[in-house]
C-alpha cells in the first residue's frame, strides 16, 4: 500500500495533474503485489492444463514449466475420463436429491420457526445450531452401524441420508435470518384472507424465497460436492465412489504414477467447479459470506 | 392475542420432517457416540463394556499426544495466516484496487470453491521431489538451490499442509473481512486523514479497530474449520510421513476403521468436540472483554 494510492478520495482536477508522475511511481509497489498475487493463483492452474495434455515421457524427461509438444494431446482425458464418469454419476445421485429434500425440509423449518408463533423456538434453533459446530467425526461410527445393520452398505442411501443431515443445519440457520427480515404481517393477511398456514408457505413464502433458496442451494451444493470424509466412510465399493473419492483413488489405481491421466482427472473436477464459478461468481462469494457470517 | 400463525398442525407438518431427520441422523448419533466412549470393538466385531478404560487409553496414548499438540499447531498457523492474509487482502482491495477489485477478488475467491482432493493432488504434484521434479523444486533449482524433499519430511510437510490450507481459503477471509472493511464509514476515515492521519496509522488506528468484530468472528469461523481438518491432510500428505502431519480427526479415522476400536474412535471424536466447544467459548469471552474496552 502506497501513500498516494489512499490521498483525498476525489482530488481536483489540477491536483490530479500535478500529482500524476509521482502517483503512477507510487503505484508501482501495489501493482507488483497485485501481479504476484495473480500468479500465485492462476500459474499453478495453468501449469495443470499444460500437464493435463502432456505424454508420460514429457512429464519425466522435460522440465516442469515446459508447454506440452502436442497441444490436442487429448489422449489423457479419455483415459481418465473413463473411470471419472462413473464416479461423476455417484456424485450426482448423491448429492441432488439431498440438495433437494434438504431445501425443501430445511426451508419449512425455517419458516416455522422464524414467522410461525409457539414457545420453544429460540431453544430449536440453538438445537440446530449444535449441528452446525460438532465435527462429522462425532456421528460416523453410530451411522455406519446403523447402515450396515440395515444392509444399505451396498447403496448410495448412506450418502443420500447423511448429506441431507449435514447440511440441514445451516440451511435452517440461515433461511430462518432471511424470514426474519420478512413482515410476518404478510402471512397472517393471507391466512386471515382463507389460505391455510401450509398454503401460505407452499405459494407465498417460496416464490418469495427464490434467490435465498437458490443461493443457498448453491453453498450447499459446493459442500456437498467437494465432502471427502462422509464419502469415504461410507463408500465401501469401487462402483460406490464419489468424484472425489475416486480422484483420491486415481494415482493409486495404475502403480506407478501416471502423470497426464491423473492431470486430466484433476482437470475434469476443476473444469466442473469453474464452469459454475464463470456464471456464479458473485453470487457464490455474496453466498459463502454469508453462510460464515451467519454460521 | 393468539396469532393465525400458531396452528399447531402447520407447525408440526413444517417443522416436523427437518426436525426428525435431524435428530435421527444427527442429535441420536452424537448421543450415541457418547456411549461408545465406554466399549470398545466395533459392529463387525461385536462390543464389549470397557468403562473408563478408553479416556485412560487417550491419556496414557503415546499417539494422543502428538495428534493433539499437532491439531492446536496446525489451527493456529492455518488460522492466522489466513485471517492475516484474508486481511491484508481486504486493505488491498479497499485502498488499493478500490473499484477495479473486482477481477482480483474474483480469481483469488476460485480456489475456495475446488474440490479439496484437487487441490490437495495439485499440491502434491507441485511440491514432488521424485520421480519428477516439481514445480517448486524446479523453481528452487533455477535459483540455484538443492531440490527439497518437501513431503517426506515432517516439517516441511507440514509447511507445505499450510501454505495449501492458507492458499485455498484466503480469497474467501479476503471477501469476508473486505465486507467489514468497506462497511467502516467514509466521513470517519475522512476525518481521520483530513487530521493528518498516514496510510498506516489510518489502517492502524481507525481500519482495525472498527473492523475488529469482523475479524474475530472470522477467527472463529476459521479456527471451527481448522481444528476439524480432515480432507486436505487426509489428501495431501496421508498425516504423513510416519504419523507426523496426522491431526486428532484423522487419528479417529484410521484408529475407528483401519484400527477397527469404535468406542477409542469416539473418545477421539469426543476430545475433538471438547476442544472445539472450549475455544469457541474462550474467543467468545475474551472479545466481550475487548468490545468492552473499545466502548
Amino acid at each position: 500500500m502506497t501513500n498516494t494510492a489512499t490521498a483525498s478520495p476525489r482530488p481536483l482536477q489540477t491536483v490530479r495533474r500535478r500529482r500524476s508522475t509521482r502517483s503512477v511511481l507510487g503505484k508501482i509497489p501495489g501493482w507488483i503485489v497485485v501481479a504476484v498475487l495473480l500468479i500465485v493463483f492462476v500459474y499453478p492452474l495453468v501449469w495443470l492444463v499444460l500437464g493435463s495434455l502432456k505424454t508420460q515421457d514429457e512429464f519425466l524427461n522435460n522440465p516442469t514449466w515446459a508447454l506440452p509438444e502436442n497441444w490436442f494431446n487429448f489422449s489423457n482425458y479419455s483415459i481418465a475420463w473413463e473411470s471419472t464418469a462413473h464416479y461423476l454419476l455417484n456424485s450426482v445421485i448423491a448429492v441432488f436429491p439431498s440438495l433437494a429434500i434438504c431445501l425443501l425440509i430445511g426451508t419449512a423449518a425455517g419458516f416455522a420457526l422464524e414467522i410461525m408463533v409457539f414457545k420453544g423456538r429460540n431453544t430449536l434453533l440453538l438445537v440446530f445450531l449444535v449441528g452446525i459446530m460438532i465435527p462429522g467425526q462425532m456421528i460416523l461410527l453410530p451411522l455406519f452401524s446403523v447402515y450396515f445393520n440395515l444392509g444399505l452398505s451396498s447403496t448410495l442411501w448412506p450418502l443420500i441420508i447423511t448429506y441431507t443431515a449435514t447440511a440441514l443445519p445451516l440451511t435452517v440457520f440461515m433461511m430462518a435470518t432471511y424470514f426474519r427480515n420478512i413482515p410476518r404481517e404478510i402471512f397472517e393477511a393471507s391466512t386471515i384472507d382463507g389460505a391455510s398456514t401450509l398454503k401460505s408457505f407452499f405459494f407465498i413464502a417460496l416464490p418469495m424465497m427464490r434467490n435465498a433458496i437458490f443461493t443457498i442451494a448453491l453453498v450447499q451444493f459446493f459442500f456437498l460436492w467437494n465432502d471427502l470424509l462422509i464419502a469415504l466412510t461410507f463408500t465401501t465399493d469401487d462402483s460406490l465412489r464419489t468424484v472425489q473419492v475416486g480422484l483420491l483413488n486415481f494415482t493409486g489405481q495404475f502403480g506407478v504414477v501416471d502423470y497426464g491421466p491423473t492431470f486430466a482427472a484433476i482437470c475434469i473436477n476443476v473444469f466442473i467447479i469453474l464452469a459454475l464459478y464463470l456464471v456464479l461468481n458473485q453470487r457464490v462469494m455474496r453466498g459463502l459470506a454469508a453462510g460464515a457470517v451467519k454460521g | 392475542m393468539k396469532s393465525v400463525l400458531s396452528d399447531k398442525r402447520a407447525i408440526g407438518v413444517l417443522l416436523g420432517p427437518a426436525l426428525l431427520v435431524y435428530t435421527l441422523v444427527m442429535l441420536l448419533p452424537m448421543l450415541w457416540s457418547l456411549g461408545y466412549t465406554f466399549f470398545t470393538g466395533s459392529v463387525l466385531g461385536g462390543f464389549e463394556f470397557a468403562g473408563f478404560a478408553n479416556f485412560a487409553r487417550f491419556w496414557n496414548d503415546p499417539n494422543s499426544g502428538p495428534a493433539v499438540l499437532f491439531t492446536i499447531k496446525y489451527a493456529l498457523v492455518v488460522t492466522v495466516g489466513q485471517i492475516v492474509f484474508g486481511y491484508l487482502l481486504a486493505l488491498l482491495y479497499t485502498f488499493f484496487l478500490k473499484r477495479a477489485s473486482n477481477v482480483v477478488r474474483t480469481l483469488v475467491f476460485f480456489p475456495v470453491v475446488l474440490p479439496t482432493v484437487a487441490v490437495s493432488l495439485l499440491f502434491q504434484k507441485m511440491f514432488e521431489f521424485a520421480p519428477q521434479t516439481g514445480l517448486v523444486n524446479s523453481v528452487l533449482n533455477g535459483l540455484g538451490m538443492e531440490s527439497v524433499d518437501w513431503l517426506g519430511n515432517p516439517g516441511t510437510a507440514f509447511v507445505v499442509i499450510a501454505i495449501m490450507d492458507i492458499w485455498r481459503a484466503m480469497g474467501f477471509y479476503g471477501v469476508l473481512l473486505y465486507t467489514g472493511v468497506i462497511d467502516i464509514p467514509d466521513d470517519v476515515m475522512e476525518a481521520a486523514r483530513l487530521d493528518g492521519a498516514g496510510t498506516f496509522s489510518l489502517i492502524r488506528r481507525i481500519v482495525i479497530p472498527l473492523s475488529w468484530p469482523v475479524i474475530i468472528a472470522a477467527g472463529i469461523f476459521s479456527i471451527n474449520g481448522t481444528l476439524k481438518v480432515f480432507d486436505s491432510i487426509y489428501a495431501l500428505t496421508g498425516g504423513g510421513p510416519g504419523s507426523a502431519t496426522t491431526p486428532l480427526t484423522l487419528y479417529m479415522y484410521r484408529t475407528a476403521f483401519a484400527g477397527g476400536d469404535y468406542g477409542y474412535g469416539s473418545t477421539i471424536a469426543l476430545m475433538l468436540t471438547i476442544m472445539c466447544l472450549l475455544v469457541t467459548v474462550a474467543i467468545f469471552r475474551s472479545t466481550a472483554r475487548n468490545s468492552k474496552e473499545f466502548s
